[in-house]
């Protein structure tokens, strides 16, 4: 213990660039995502083309990911974000078009029959009744996030997986237990967190009581 | 008023028209009630007017104007839509709930907040009691007294309404007609309503549209309808006990004449239906009654016999008197 | 690109094969494992609730723990090599297969097992005849997704001297030798992918063979 008493502050810095990483990973995709999801909610034909493209991108490795996109983008943050934003995408795309589908007809019907344009009917509508399944996915995609960002210091982005690595090489275990014991600490705020968050928009979104 | 002339709407795909070649002409300030059996197409022929569903080939006029190829959104904002399941938004509150058209066109905030307090009231709500409310906190009833409220927000001239009361148990969905048929006296708006009930229908309707396979088969007043149907079909429709039912839109007041009724005659109030009035002297065993006003004090009397020859009369000119 | 990539793969033929070889015996390995840990614990589990409960949430956590750490911790262990290699996939296998198998197990529908019952079943023939194979396609579903993720961490054996596809990429990375570090990357990748849709495919078979949609 006595190796983080004395360095907290290099833990300290480690986890503000993953959390920092992971951030900006998630707004870049959320981005990307919403406009797809919204255009896909509606168009079977056009949603499972995305969830095939999203899908295989969701399924190669991290370690993968990035050797594949340093030749393109070098070494550093660059690839590190750009490989999170693909991750990230089959889940938020995903979410954000289910959400949108499971609003009810009747709902859709009578904001069509009151006079509702459709992108009026999306933001007022639409979008708020699909925001817990959103958060759903953005919750499950930051928990994921989370841990495959710890690969990312390989590639010299930092990151709590710097400790990690560092532990590796060093064969230092105490390392390796703080950066690990920090990723599962974020990861189980993040997730918590974004439940409560949920559970709230469930509740302030519910048809019955 | 509402006219639909020559609408058809064919769907892809379909063997015949959902709607074929119908008119329909709802005068200013009427309730037309569209009825038939299920796949009739009244609903297909409601959601035209507010072009929810657009029409192969017709010509839609609402309130003089041509409105088969304008703006269907702008088109919708000056028509009220109640449908079955309501369709109130659970996130947001009553009062936004019911602000929803006068907001999207655009209204002042006060107006709004007025007007939207205004409405409640109208529906029979305590606008401070419901306001801040959410929709799943309400019960069937009170959720489709909002659903109306909400149509009226805007004040439009043409109201749509699909069995907006369908989903409501039998007990308040009575409560509920009466309600809406005095708003509707009140407010003079022209109205198409759908369901599927004859005595709905009757109690609803200044007219009563019959539909089958997609056409119109009879639009008369209800009086009319239910002492000369046009057909078997219709007669069928109606009810065997269609007498009744015509017995059922006069009341005793109208038909009663001065005198006595006779020893031990039971007592019935002016604003009684001759249905009811029957179904008391049918069980009483009398053969009259005595007819009371809103005080109590006796106006006069009612007899079998005076019944029996107002349901033998056909409705030459004299209407549904109510 | 691609033709340097295709130029070192032909160079490296064996070398390239020896990788991957490892790669899969590592995952084959420590699939096995999680699921003959994880379906036994899974019965055991739907009977005693209140360890159910204490297992789930701890395999809950042992999911937030990323890959790379859960290989790690094994260093201070039991060092590097390919036994920790299987131990740690093992682990991180394991939550998938074991929470689908529990939930599957469960909420397998009352009302045909009592049909079971009523017709003088005992328990041990509605666990086989009933229970077993109703649960039988979720089971699948957290096979394949505990397969997918282990093949995909398998990559990272490399760091604990575990050998597999992940040496491509770690010797890539160290010499900066481009094609070697895109070859690893591209076969890995493409490993993932064809493993994702080889176990669809026996899922499907799965749920096929036992009457339900797909």
């Amino acid at each position: 213990m006595s190796w983080t008493l004395e360095n907290y502050d290099i833990a300290a810095i480690a986890l503000g660039e993953h959390v920092l990483m992971v951030g900006s990973a998630l707004a870049i995709s959320l981005v990307i995502a919403l406009p797809l999801g919204i255009l896909t909610a509606r168009r079977p034909a056009f949603y499972v083309a995305a969830m095939s493209v999203t899908g295989v991108l969701y399924t190669i490795p991290a370690l993968a990911l990035f050797a594949l996109l340093i030749p393109m983008m070098g070494l550093g943050l660059a690839p590190a974000i750009s490989a999170l934003v693909l991750y990230s995408l089959l889940i938020l795309v995903r979410n954000i078009a289910i959400g949108i589908r499971e609003v009810p007809a009747e709902l859709i019907e009578a904001a069509d029959g009151m006079g509702y344009g459709r992108a009026r009917r999306l933001l007022d509508i639409e979008l708020p009744l699909a925001l817990p399944v959103i958060v759903a996915g953005v919750r499950i995609t930051t928990v994921t996030q989370i841990a495959v960002a710890t690969v990312a210091a390989y590639i010299s982005a930092g990151g709590l997986g710097d400790l990690i690595f560092q532990g590796i090489t060093q064969d230092f275990g105490e390392k390796i237990v703080v950066g690990a014991l920090l990723t599962s600490l974020l990861a189980i705020v993040a997730d918590e967190g974004l439940k409560y968050v949920e559970r709230r928009l469930r509740a302030a979104t519910a048809e019955r009581l | 008023m509402i006219r639909l002339e020559s609408v058809s709407k064919t769907f892809p795909g379909a063997a015949r028209p959902a709607v074929d070649h119908l008119d329909l002409d709802v005068p200013n300030g009427t309730t037309c009630v569209l009825i038939g059996p299920s796949g009739c197409g009244k609903t297909t022929t409601m959601r035209i007017v507010n072009r929810l569903i657009e029409p192969t080939s017709g010509r839609i006029v609402v309130e003089g104007e041509d409105v088969t190829r304008a703006d269907p959104v702008a088109l919708r904002r000056r028509i009220g839509y109640v449908i079955q399941q309501v369709g109130l938004f659970p996130h947001m509150t009553i009062a936004q709930n019911v602000a929803t058209v006068p907001e999207l066109l655009g209204w002042p905030a006060a107006r709004v907040a007025q007007r939207v307090e205004e409405m409640l009231s109208l529906v029979g709500l305590e606008p401070g009691q419901f306001l801040e409310r959410h929709p799943r906190h309400l019960s069937g009833g009170q959720r489709q007294r909002v659903g109306v409220a909400r149509a009226l927000a805007a004040d439009p001239p043409v109201l749509l309404m699909d069995e907006p009361f369908g989903a409501v148990d039998p007990i308040v969905r009575a409560g509920l007609q009466a309600e809406l048929l005095g708003i509707l006296r009140r407010l003079a708006k022209t109205v198409i309503f759908v369901t599927h009930d004859i005595d709905e229908a009757v109690r609803m309707g200044d007219l009563i549209a019959i539909m089958k396979d997609g056409r119109l088969v009879q639009c008369d007043a209800p009086e009319r309808l239910l002492s000369a149907p046009r057909d078997a079909f219709v007669a069928d429709f109606v009810g065997a006990d269609r007498a009744l039912k015509r017995l059922a839109l006069i009341t005793a007041g109208t038909v009663a004449r001065p005198g006595p009724a006779g020893p031990g005659a039971p007592v019935v109030a002016l604003s009684t239906s001759l249905r009811d009035v029957l179904s008391v002297l049918l069980a009483s065993g009398a053969d009259a009654a005595t007819v009371t006003e809103s005080g109590g004090s006796p106006l006069g009397a009612i007899s079998l016999a005076m019944i029996r020859a107002r349901a033998a009369t056909s409705s030459q000119g004299d209407g549904a008197e109510s | 690109m691609l033709r340097d990539v295709i130029a070192w793969l032909t160079d490296n033929r064996q070398a390239f094969d020896a990788a991957a070889g490892q790669h899969l015996v590592l995952s084959a390995t420590a699939l096995a494992a999680a699921i003959v840990l994880a379906l036994p614990l899974a019965l055991v589990l739907v009977h005693w609730k209140r360890l159910a409960h204490v297992a789930i949430t701890s395999v809950n956590v042992l999911r937030t723990i990323p890959s790379l750490a859960l290989l790690a911790a094994m260093l201070p262990l039991i060092g590097t090599g390919f036994l920790p290699s299987v131990i740690a996939l093992t682990l991180y296998g394991l939550p998938a297969i074991l929470i689908n198998s529990h939930t599957a197990l469960r909420e397998v529908d009352p009302d045909i097992v009592e049909a079971g019952l009523g017709q003088g079943m005992t328990g041990g023939q509605i666990l086989r005849r009933i229970t077993i194979p109703l649960a039988l396609p979720v089971v699948f579903a957290g096979i394949r997704t505990a397969a997918v993720q282990i093949v995909s961490a398998a990559t990272l054996a490399a760091f604990i001297g575990g050998g597999g596809l992940g040496e491509l990429i770690t010797a890539g990375m160290g010499t900066l030798n481009i094609p070697q570090l895109v070859s690893g990357g591209l076969a890995v990748a493409a490993l993932a992918v064809m493993t994702e849709l080889g176990f669809a495919f026996l899922e499907r078979g799965a749920r096929w063979s036992i009457g339900t949609a797909a």
